[in-house]
């Protein structure tokens, strides 16, 4: 039983951070109609610029708060000079390009930083609470973790209902040409909603450095959960990417608690066609009429 | 289906173009591989597997408009098919690739089947969690598949009349060719029948196509399943030239790359899919050069090659949106105008 409980809260702390993940790749499909394979690249950098800031000053919320401004900062310079390039053409060359980044950004952190992880200070301890005199699997970073995914989610869904923003971002991805004449800068939509994504993006890395450790490559299992926790949800709704995330989260914790940690690509698998196959776009879509 | 594939049958004379193309590019292949080193032979087997994957996935991608990226993984399935059938079975070649072929067949119409009823990302998602899920069962079942260490098979010996200092690679290369023509045989007609109209109906329109009585599930699983064919074909070919099927060959980079290999060739036409062949083979190689060309400290040699693909990807992709065979055609055209109005 307490195997069980566990393996809950551990699959509720990961999976908040695939949620963020997958909320970062939701914004920007959205907005867009790309799905951002470059995320994971840029959560990865603006994480090493953090780490770099931290073991430079000493200060943890120093770096926390420049990694996120640099992923706003980033979002927006990639939408503006990349994909504003590729937004609206054959879907596949946005992909490619984003695929693209994503190895050009993680060669680039291999040039600077070197291909060896290194670790990643937590911003809160993460000796597991004591519960009538046993340790559980869930530490004050974990309660971190998921506080902040919430506020972040909660957030987002503020701004786009309740901001005058959010209801210009919201027209301009649902219908771009209708918006522009309406006098809604479009693109300028486009590039906050990327800006956006970002943050929360290197939000995600920022919390989940220091399980998985600092190194151009060890962000990439995030992005494919992430991803995988977005479409199980549904790519058009923010809560199902952070309802996905949670399900993911303690599918693979289970999966991995019981069945060992081999099994669990292929449970993401099974978990996935599972859901697809009842609801075609995932556990939050609409439908949707369809005309020739 | 058949009554409207009957009505739109493939123009006459495309089976002897075909062949007769196959031919031509038989001799080319032949004199190619007397021509290279023994390194280079290995570089043409290799380009050949790969241009049998990349004709099936430009196939479902370009012609019937669904994306994969689980194509690795098929490649997988005729690799380990034709490792267990020739390492443990002792099978003869030619029987064990057709049998991969199959094998990923089936598990291309169980794929194909779910994927009708996906579009888009979604078929993406999903498609990218088999190439991940799928090399774990090789982790799992460890006895039957050897785990990470993979299977390994003897190498193809050289018919004696060949002479007896014939060299390994040239066979493998000329193993490897043969099973590409005959890809590119089959594509080539299949492109240009009734079936290859239908997928290009289903992709462009599956309403106005279900309307002119295309079965439009039916139409993108087969596309699954020939497409799923081929990579098997190129796994399977991939373990002869190699001698060795393991996990680290299967990731999910493979899928990706593959991906990137269609739509930067040029999607949806087997021109495209050689030149994305070429593309696979050639820029690892040509980086590494460029990047030791260059006195760099290690840190940064180490992850040039990796930064100039990226990069080539992203500038090449805003230069020509419909990859190196549209690009070519455009000039084409242009010239053809030029001198049109001479």
């Amino acid at each position: 039983m307490t195997k069980f409980i566990d393996l809950t809260l551990n699959g509720i702390s990961t999976g908040a951070v695939y949620a963020a993940v997958a909320l970062a790749l939701v914004l920007i499909w959205r907005a867009t109609r790309i799905v951002n394979f470059a995320q994971g690249g840029m959560l990865m950098l603006t994480t090493f610029i953090a780490s770099d800031v931290i073991s430079s000053s000493g200060s943890y919320w120093l770096g926390f708060a420049v990694a996120l401004v640099c992923g706003l900062i980033l979002g927006a310079i990639v939408e503006r000079v990349l994909m504003r390039r590729v937004e609206g053409g054959p879907p596949l060359n946005a992909v490619i390009v984003a695929l693209g980044l994503l190895i050009l950004l993680q060669a680039s952190a291999g040039m600077i930083w070197g291909n060896t992880p290194r670790s990643f200070p937590p911003a809160f301890s993460i000796r597991g609470y004591d519960v009538g005199g046993t340790r559980v699997l869930f530490s004050p970073n974990d309660t971190f973790t998921v506080l902040v995914v919430i506020a972040v989610a909660v957030g987002l869904a503020a701004l786009f209902r309740g901001t005058a923003v959010g209801l210009k971002m919201r027209a301009a991805a649902f219908q771009p040409e209708v918006a522009r004449m309406l006098g809604v800068r479009v693109g300028r939509m486009f590039t906050l909603g990327w800006a956006l994504a970002a943050f929360v993006g290197s939000l995600a890395g920022l919390l989940v450095a220091p399980s998985v450790f600092v190194g151009p490559n060890q962000f990439d299992p995030i992005l494919i959960f992430g991803f995988t926790a977005a479409v199980l949800g549904g790519l058009d709704s923010p809560v199902g990417a952070a309802v996905g995330g949670i399900v993911l989260g303690l599918v693979l914790s289970y999966v991995s608690g019981y069945e060992g940690s081999s099994l669990v690509t292929l449970a993401a698998l099974v978990v996935l066609i599972t859901v697809l196959m009842i609801r075609p776009g995932g556990l939050f879509s609409s439908t949707r009429e369809r005309r020739v | 289906m058949k009554a409207v594939a009957a009505r739109i049958r493939a123009p006459s004379g495309t089976l002897a173009q075909s062949l007769g193309l196959v031919c031509v590019a038989a001799v080319i292949l032949f004199l190619a591989s007397e021509a290279l080193g023994s390194y280079d032979d290995l570089q043409l087997a290799n380009g050949a597997y790969y241009f049998a994957v990349l004709a099936g996935l430009t196939v479902l991608t370009g012609l019937s408009g669904q994306i994969s990226l689980g194509h690795g993984a098929l490649m997988a399935v005729g690799a380990y098919t034709v490792a267990l059938l020739i390492g443990n079975e002792h099978w003869a070649l030619v029987p064990a690739l057709a049998a991969a072929t199959a094998t990923s067949a089936i598990v291309g119409t169980a794929v194909g089947a779910a994927a009708t009823r996906l579009r888009g990302p979604y078929l993406a998602g999903a498609t990218l969690a088999f190439a991940i899920g799928l090399p774990a069962l090789a982790d799992k079942y460890t006895g039957t598949f050897g785990g990470e260490n993979g299977l390994i098979i003897n190498p193809p010996t050289p018919p004696s009349s060949l002479g007896a200092n014939f060299p390994l690679e040239r066979w493998e290369a000329w193993i490897a060719c043969a099973g590409a023509l005959v890809v590119l045989f089959l594509m080539r007609n299949l492109l240009r029948s009734g079936i290859g109209r239908a997928f290009r109906a289903v992709r462009d329109d599956e309403i106005a196509a279900s309307l002119c009585g295309l079965r439009v599930g039916r139409v993108q699983t087969l596309a699954f399943v020939v497409s799923a064919a081929c990579a098997g074909l190129a796994g399977g070919l991939l373990t002869e030239v190699l001698q060795l099927a393991a996990p680290g060959a299967f990731q999910l980079q493979l899928s990706l790359s593959l991906l990137t290999a269609i739509v930067l060739g040029g999607l949806g036409s087997l021109g495209g899919a050689i030149w994305g062949a070429a593309v696979l083979v050639l820029l690892p190689s040509w980086t590494n050069d460029i990047a030791n060309s260059f006195s760099l400290s290690t840190r940064v040699s180490a992850n040039m090659p990796l930064a100039i693909y990226g990069l080539v990807l992203i500038v090449a992709m805003l230069l020509w949106p419909s990859g190196i065979q549209g690009a070519l055609r455009a000039i084409a055209s242009r010239v053809g105008h030029r001198q049109g109005r001479d």
